[in-house]
Formats: structure tokens, sequence, C-alpha cells
């Protein structure tokens, strides 16, 4: 499986999720620079979090104007598997790759911490090895996660199964005290009608070794992975 | 010149130093000039009343230290596998005191600049903040805009925030502490120097420079904050966007060998950045203003000299090879501009428009005049250490008073502030923020760095000598709880006026304790930084020297956390025999503030007997047989004991004597103390190895499912004392 890391100025998380890739899941993965235009080559796109050019106007408004964003659709309309990872959620909502929006956290703040991640739908790409429901231990690392969707769109997300991650409590209750930034119905992560581009706020490859705390990000990358060997 | 009084007194510049001047230069400075000595003979740049005391870090074993005390923007030492760390703390009191969000934002800027002009990726930030009493609003404030500036500036850079300290305590009304460290990671042999040779290119790389910042080194950073608090031009606004291209640009640069150096425009901007960077390289210098990118129209030499426009470098750069400076900013879309060559002559000339307005030999700007005065011991220490505790009634219930010292915000959770900032990015926090120390890897290699800050102006207050040396052995214990052994560290030194003997006799002091303990645990003071002129019309702060540790763990040892982890392990002490019960425990104690309003009493540490126990206890964790360890200081035993419990979800029982003074037994703050868990099975081993070292031993209870209980004193349960303690700062939030 050949992975590519999109990198904007600003882009922290590029090297966390090219670590997870590369030393700890050995897969082929290269950085794919802003200006890039031919990302054809690759079976995976990760767009990773950060504060691309800042995001001083809105989180992601500016990415989705540079030149990979285009590479990135077309990639995405024949069929190509892309994952947003927070800033990467961000941007891919701003260019119309996903629906809906992510606005300021309910409390204002930043919040950088452990969350419970239940597992809504693995009939995708990306779930696909994980078990339905199944709760996942995952950190959190945002300023504006909370998730919006109109009723209409919020109507399709679950029509369509769109709908990937919910925040919940350990045992996988939706209760307040367990969103972490007032996200509409608790929506953690996700996809297109397509399933082949998935957004989410939580942070994968935070937690793919066990001395970090957790390795329950390590069942996303390799449900991506597991496609491959399928096809 | 209009007005030479007014002018001097602006720059903080006395009449004799205005004298010298002259005498050296043999002719009265222009306005540009004498604004370039006001910021280098600043406090903040020239350490003109600390320098001859600082010299003292210098005698201190230097085993690994790479770069000298104070010669470059941070100190490094060479921690193996072809490695150093790099680190560094600063101070920005007074800019947050003014406009906090930007004050403290462009602190975390400041010191992370520090740390990758030596090519040294950041690793890691921690903050160790100072507010006056939170019942007050502004401290309050101050608090969240701090807060705020930090988070803001820090998480959009990448770097993970992992630890930290906040105080909250009357003094520091109207003048909070804001003190950033930062600490980074290079190829040992890698090393880049802020310095130039004759003939490179000076490239000015970064943000454009505007109007902001003026004089922020010479009069914010050195004189004391007015109540009508006009100096709001000083404060930079900063841009953390720049600052994260930056980084990666100036590691890009860092490792090409034609890059002669990289240096940090900081405080007093062009006038020190430039100037420092030719003296380290016994150059001269050459710069054309009017090259110098402006955000401004109209600015005026002194302007652009002196500005502190955030996010700004300098590049020495071979002069065949600008292109590499030139494509690396392409890349990265930051501007850059070849504002001019060094020299060979020793002299800086600064020219505008192809007119000269400034000519000075650098040498005259990196000497200013040092200042040294004879002290004697103030009269209110004689006082404060004199005092009789005898008479302070035992406390009515004990509950009650474990409760308020948990909801204290001195001891209060943190938790709400550092999941506000980002502690977890780069993937190596192993250890996070909320315990001793935080713990990190370091990818590539088997080492994990454990780092921490403390200081405790109280007891600094009530003894400098001791309470500097307590500083230091409570970094280190730190460090020790979670198994790390300590390796360096950099101080802040925050103090009132160094002009008034009371001050001037606390630092002098502080500093001796430091060198005390550090002589003592063998290691070096890498580097550090003076913030004098802490004081306000109602007086100068607690002399609050501010202590980043750096510790290594070099083998497979597990770091260990202070949560309790199983009910039925048992609980020890380690370092004393039995509570304390000695009332003069009560010395500085967060309990006699919060219950007495007493700062007051005589302080004690036997600084051999510190070093055995942490010894001891990083030997346990490394057998892999401590199930926890947390460090016994503020609000004693019972507090230290609260905390394992509230972190690991779990009681206890303790079983182990109180005598009547309970108070002093379970609040009193005797130092060398380590409080550690340990499963049943290695009981005796630990017992064992305790007494073939001759190290105090008490066994203090045993690890229970919720339930609290504490001889026949204190019945409760974590969840009751969790309720307290976390609601200990939001209790003044709302």
């Amino acid at each position: 499986m050949k992975f590519g890391v999109v990198q904007f100025p600003g882009t922290w998380s590029d090297h966390d999720c090219y670590h997870v890739l590369s030393e700890v899941l050995k897969q082929e993965t290269e950085y794919i620079w802003h200006h890039a235009t031919d990302i054809s080559h690759l079976d995976c796109i990760i767009v990773p979090g950060g504060f691309s050019y800042g995001d001083y106007l809105r989180p992601g408004a500016i990415a989705q104007f540079s030149p990979v964003m285009n590479s990135i659709k077309k990639f995405s309309d024949s069929g190509g598997l892309v994952l947003g990872i927070c800033n990467g959620f961000q941007i891919l909502c701003e260019s119309g790759l996903l629906p809906g929006a992510l606005l300021k956290n309910e409390s204002l703040q930043f919040r950088c911490q452990w969350v419970n991640l239940k597992v809504e739908n693995t009939n995708n790409p990306f779930t696909k090895l994980c078990e339905q429901n199944q709760v996942l231990k995952i950190p959190i690392s945002h300023g504006d996660g909370r998730y919006y969707a109109e009723p209409r769109i919020l109507n399709e997300l679950k029509n369509n199964n769109q709908i990937l991650f919910k925040y919940s409590s350990e045992k996988g209750l939706h209760e307040k005290s367990y969103n972490p930034n007032g996200s509409i119905e608790f929506i953690a992560g996700i996809s297109n009608k397509e399933g082949n581009v998935v957004g989410m706020m939580p942070h994968p490859e935070r937690c793919c070794e066990s001395i970090l705390g957790s390795t329950d990000g390590t069942k996303i990358f390799n449900s991506i992975i597991s496609n491959k060997k399928s096809i | 010149m209009n007005n030479l009084k007014t002018l001097l007194s602006e720059l903080a510049i006395s009449e004799s130093e205005y004298a010298k001047i002259v005498s050296s230069l043999g002719r009265e400075p222009n306005e540009l000039e004498l604004g370039m000595f006001g910021s280098a003979w600043s406090e903040h740049c020239g350490y003109k009343h600390s320098k001859s005391l600082l010299k003292h870090f210098s005698k201190l074993p230097a085993n690994n230290v790479l770069v000298e005390h104070g010669s470059e923007n941070a100190g490094a030492i060479d921690i193996g596998d072809n490695r150093a760390i790099v680190m560094k703390i600063e101070s920005h009191n007074h800019p947050s005191a003014i406009e906090p969000i930007q004050g403290a934002a462009t602190g975390i800027g400041g010191i992370v600049r520090d740390i990758f002009s030596m090519g040294a990726r950041p690793i890691a930030l921690l903050n160790s903040l100072r507010f006056g009493e939170a019942s007050k609003l502004n401290s309050i404030n101050l608090l969240k805009g701090v807060v705020n500036g930090i988070s803001n500036y820090g998480n959009c850079i990448g770097v993970p925030n992992v630890g930290g300290e906040v105080y909250f305590s009357s003094p520091y009304n109207g003048n909070p502490l804001v003190n950033a460290m930062c600490v980074g990671v290079v190829d040992h042999n890698k090393i880049k120097k802020a310095t130039m040779e004759p003939n490179s290119s000076i490239f000015l790389i970064g943000s454009e420079t505007g109007r902001d910042g003026i004089h922020g080194a010479s009069g914010l950073a050195s004189k004391s904050l007015d109540e009508n608090q006009e100096l709001r031009s000083a404060v930079q606004v900063g841009n953390p966007f720049m600052e994260k291209i930056l980084i990666e640009a100036c590691l890009e640069l860092a490792l090409n060998e034609h890059v002669v150096g990289i240096q940090d425009l900081g405080a007093a901007g062009l006038a020190t950045a430039t100037i420092e960077a030719a003296e380290n390289g016994k150059c001269g210098i050459y710069i054309e203003l009017d090259k110098v990118p402006l955000r401004d129209s109209g600015m005026t030499p002194y302007e652009i000299m002196l500005s502190e426009s955030q996010e700004r470098m300098i590049i020495a750069v071979e002069p065949n090879y600008e292109n590499i400076v030139i494509d690396t900013c392409k890349k990265w879309g930051i501007s850059f501009s070849k504002i001019g060559r060094a020299t060979n002559d020793g002299i800086a000339r600064i020219e505008y428009n192809s007119s000269s307005v400034a000519t000075i030999p650098t040498a005259l700007l990196t000497n200013p005049p040092n200042y040294v005065f004879d002290t004697t011991k103030p009269s209110y220490i004689k006082d404060l250490q004199s005092f009789d505790f005898d008479p302070i009634e035992l406390p009515s219930n004990p509950i009650d008073a474990l409760k308020k010292l948990l909801s204290s915000p001195n001891i209060a959770s943190k938790e709400h502030i550092y999941k506000q900032y980002d502690h977890q990015v780069q993937t190596n926090t192993l250890i996070p923020p909320g315990n001793d120390a935080a713990v990190l890897r370091i990818k590539g290699t088997n080492i994990k760095l454990a780092l921490t800050t403390d200081g405790n102006g109280r007891y600094c207050y009530i003894d400098p000598k001791i309470g500097g040396a307590i500083s230091v052995a409570e970094a280190c214990r730190n460090l020790s709880t979670v198994g790390a052994n300590p390796v360096a560290i950099t101080d802040c030194l925050n103090f009132g006026n160094p002009e008034e003997n009371d001050v001037y006799y606390q630092l002098e002091k502080c500093i001796e304790g430091i060198v005390d303990a550090c002589t003592v645990f063998d290691i070096p003071v890498i580097s550090g930084n003076v913030s004098l002129y802490n004081q306000t019309n109602e007086g100068n702060i607690y002399p609050t020297p501010i202590i980043g540790a750096l510790g290594l763990i070099k083998d497979d040892t597990q770091a260990v956390s202070s949560d309790f982890k199983s009910a039925g392990d048992v609980v020890y002490l380690l370092g004393m025999s039995s509570l304390s019960t000695n009332i003069q425990a009560l010395s500085g104690s967060e309990w006699s503030y919060i219950n007495h309003q007493l700062v007051a009493g005589k302080l004690h540490i036997d600084l051999q007997m510190e070093k055995k126990v942490q010894s001891i206890c990083r030997e346990l964790i490394k057998m892999g047989i401590i199930q926890s360890s947390h460090d016994c200081s503020d609000g004693g035993i019972a507090v230290a004991i609260s905390e394992c419990c509230i972190k690991g979800s779990k009681g206890i029982t303790v079983t182990c004597e109180i005598k009547e003074r309970w108070d002093v037994a379970l609040f009193g703050e005797e130092q060398s103390r380590i409080l550690i868990s340990v499963s049943p099975a290695n009981e005796q081993q630990i017992i064992q190895q305790c007494k073939q070292q001759s190290i105090p031993i008490l066994k203090v209870g045993y690890v229970s499912e919720k339930n609290i209980s504490i001889g026949n004193l204190i019945e409760t349960t974590v969840d009751e004392i969790r309720n307290y303690w976390e609601a200990g700062i939001s209790q003044y939030n709302s």
C-alpha cells in the first residue's frame, strides 16, 4: 500500500502520520508537498492535522485553494482513499469533499484529551477491521471540532450510513459529558456518500503504539491497508 | 539632542553610564547610537546587575556540556547516541502583565526561536506561571489571558506543551510571572551557533519589521511596572504560523555547512541580534537599514533598528552560497532580504539611504558596566525565621482542613489548563502533564527524557539560600520520582528591583543555594535568564528562581507515574522513619499560608540525604518494583496521598502513627521525602535496600478501593475529595 502524507505550510501531524505508516506499520509512505499535482501513483492520501497556512481566517479556508487539493479531488473522484485527520477533516469539509462544517468548540477553548470513539459503521474501507459499536480510546487535539450539518444533510448522512464515529462513554453511551466539543449528535467522523473519503477530528496516529497509551489507531490504518490486500 | 534626561530615563541609562559611553566613543552618541546602548546595556540583554553573580554557575561540573553558559541562545548538553539536548527557560513577565494573551504568546515564540536557531528541533514546552491571589479578578483574568496566549501559539506551531506549574500569591498581584521553557533535540555535532565570519552575507528572514515592541528590552523588561500601564506599544504581537514555517526553514538551513550562523531577533531586535552575532564571530558588521522589509511606512532608522517585531531571524551565509537561503525561503514562502555583510574590523556600521546613521565598536556594546553591591542580611528575614509556631492552635476538623488544602488554587488540579495545550503532538509523550515530571521518548534511540519546572517563592522569601537549594532539590526529585537521572538545569531568576539591598541579597543568596545544590547533585546550569525589576507600587515579588530540569532514562526502565495502581499495594514514605513532629515543618508551608496567612519559619534541607533518597527511588524504579512514586512536597503527606488516590481512583488506609500535632504530621513540608506504593511481594526487598543504604523509610499504609481513612482523623472517599481538588481554581473562574 502506498501512502501519501500531505504537507501544507503549518501542518504538524505530517511527521506523526509518516512515523506510524512508515515505521510502525511498515508501509511505503511519502510526503506530498502542497503544490503537488501528480499523486495518481498513490493508494491512500492522508490530509493530516495542524494549522494549514495559520488558519487565521477559518480552519481549512485557505488550504482548500492550494494546488494539491485539486489533485486530491481528482484522486477521490476516481475512487482513491482519502483520510482527513483534524485539520485535514476541516480542509475536506471546506473543499466540499465532505458535507458539513467544523465550528469552534462549545467550550470556546482548545481541547487536548483522550476520548472514547464508538464505531458506528464498519462497512467502510476505513473501519472494516473494527467491530460494530466497538469503543476506541483515541486522543483529540483541536479548537474547532464541533461538527455541524443542517438537518437535511444530517438525514442524508444517516440514510447513507456515512456516520463512522461518534463520541461516547467507555461503555459506548452517548452522554453529554462525553461530547468534548459539542458536535451535533456526537459526530466525530464521517465519510462521503461513496465511502472513499473520510474525515475525523480525533488523531488515530497518536495511538498506534502501546507506550503512548493505546493502539486503537492501528485498527483504522490497518483497515485501510487491508483494502489493498483484498483487491 | 532634545531632552537628554527624558531619553536616558526612557532607555534606563544612568547619567554615569552616559558619561562612560561618551568617553568610550570619544564623542556624544546620536539618538540611534544611544538607543543601541540602552538596549545592549539593559538588564535584559546585558545582565549588568547579575553577571558577576551568574559567574558562579560556570564553576559547576560541566560534564557533557557543549556550549558555555550564556554564550549562545540556549544551553546544550550531550545525552549520548549522537544526540544533544538544547534547552532554555526565559521570562516574559512584564509583557504578560500588560497584554496577557500576546505577552505570553510571544514569550513562547521567543524561547522556541532560541532553540531552533541552534539547529535543534523543538520537542517540548513547559510553562511556569505565578499570579496574584486567585480571589482577585485581575489574577484570574491574567491567568485566562496567559493560558489562552500559550495555547494559541504553542498549539499552532506543533510543539507539545508537557508541563509546568501555576501558583497564586499576593506578591505577584499586578506582576505575574510567565516563564517559558523550550527543549530541543539535535545531532550533537550539528549545533549551529549565533555567529558570522568576515564577508558573510547577512539575511533577515521572516516577518516584516514594524513599530511594535520598541524599547521592550530597555523600558519594559528593565524597569518596574507603573500603575498606569501605558507601555502597550512595547508589547509585540505574535504570528505562530510564521514561527512554524521558520522552524522548518531554519532547521533545513542549519544542516547546510555553508550557513555560518543563525541568530534569533529577540530583545532590541536587529540592534542586539546583529551585534551579538558579529561579536561572537569576532567580526564587525555593515547594515543597510533601507534593505529591511517594513510593514509600516515612514519608519525611522531608530525604529527599524530597535523594533521587536516577532518571528524574524538573521542568517549568516558564505557569500557564494546566498542561494541556499533564497531557495529555502522561497520554498517555505518566507520573505527575505540581504541587509548587509560581516566585516573584519569589529565595528558596527549602520547606514540608511547611503548615509551613516551609527558607528560603534561592537565590543563596546557587548560589554556593559557591571554592578556589584555589598549587601546586608535584610531584617525581615531574621523576623520571619524567629517566628514561634507553638502558640498556633490545632485546627478543629481534620477532613475540613484537608478539603481546604486540596481546593487551594496552589494545590488543586491544573487539568483545565493543560488540556488547552496540545501535549501529545510529535507522539513522544509517555507521561503527560499532571505528574511530577513529563516523560518523552526520543525516536530512534533508547533514551527517554524527563522534564519539569519547579520554584517556591515563599521558601526563597523566608530563606533565599535554602530556598534556592530546595528549588533545585525539588526539581531533581520530580525527575527521580519518574525514574530519571537529573543531568542539567536551566534557570529563570525572577526578582524585584536589584538596586534595593534586600532584593540584591535575595538574588545573591538564591544563586548560592542553587550552586550548592547543583554541586551536590553534580549537575550543571546550562542556560538561563534573569528577570529583574519585578516590582509594582505594592512592592517587590517574592524572589522566585524557577528551575527547569532535564533528566534521562537511558535504558529499558519503565518510567513510573504518581497514581496508585492496585488496591492492596503497600504505601511507603522514603526519607523518613516517622511522620513530622517538629513544628518547624509548617515553615513556609501551604497550610500555614492558607489557614494562618503565615509565611514564616525556618527551612531545612540535608542535600546529602536528598541525594540518597532520590538515588534509591531511581534504583527501585530501575529494578521494576515500584508501582507508583510521588514527590511529597506542597501540602505535606496528606496532599501527596490524596493526589495519588485521585489520579488512580483508589483509596488508602493510613496505619502509621500520627502524633497529637496532626497538622504538623499531615501538612508539614519537610524535604527529601518520596511517597511510593509497592506490591506486597516486593515489600521486603525495598525495606532491605533502604536498610543497606541507611535511608529512613516509613510504612504509611495500604492502597484500598475507594475509601480514604487516615488514622482516626479522616474518613472520606476518593470521589468526595476529588471534587474539592478539581474545583480549586474554577471556583474563582465563573
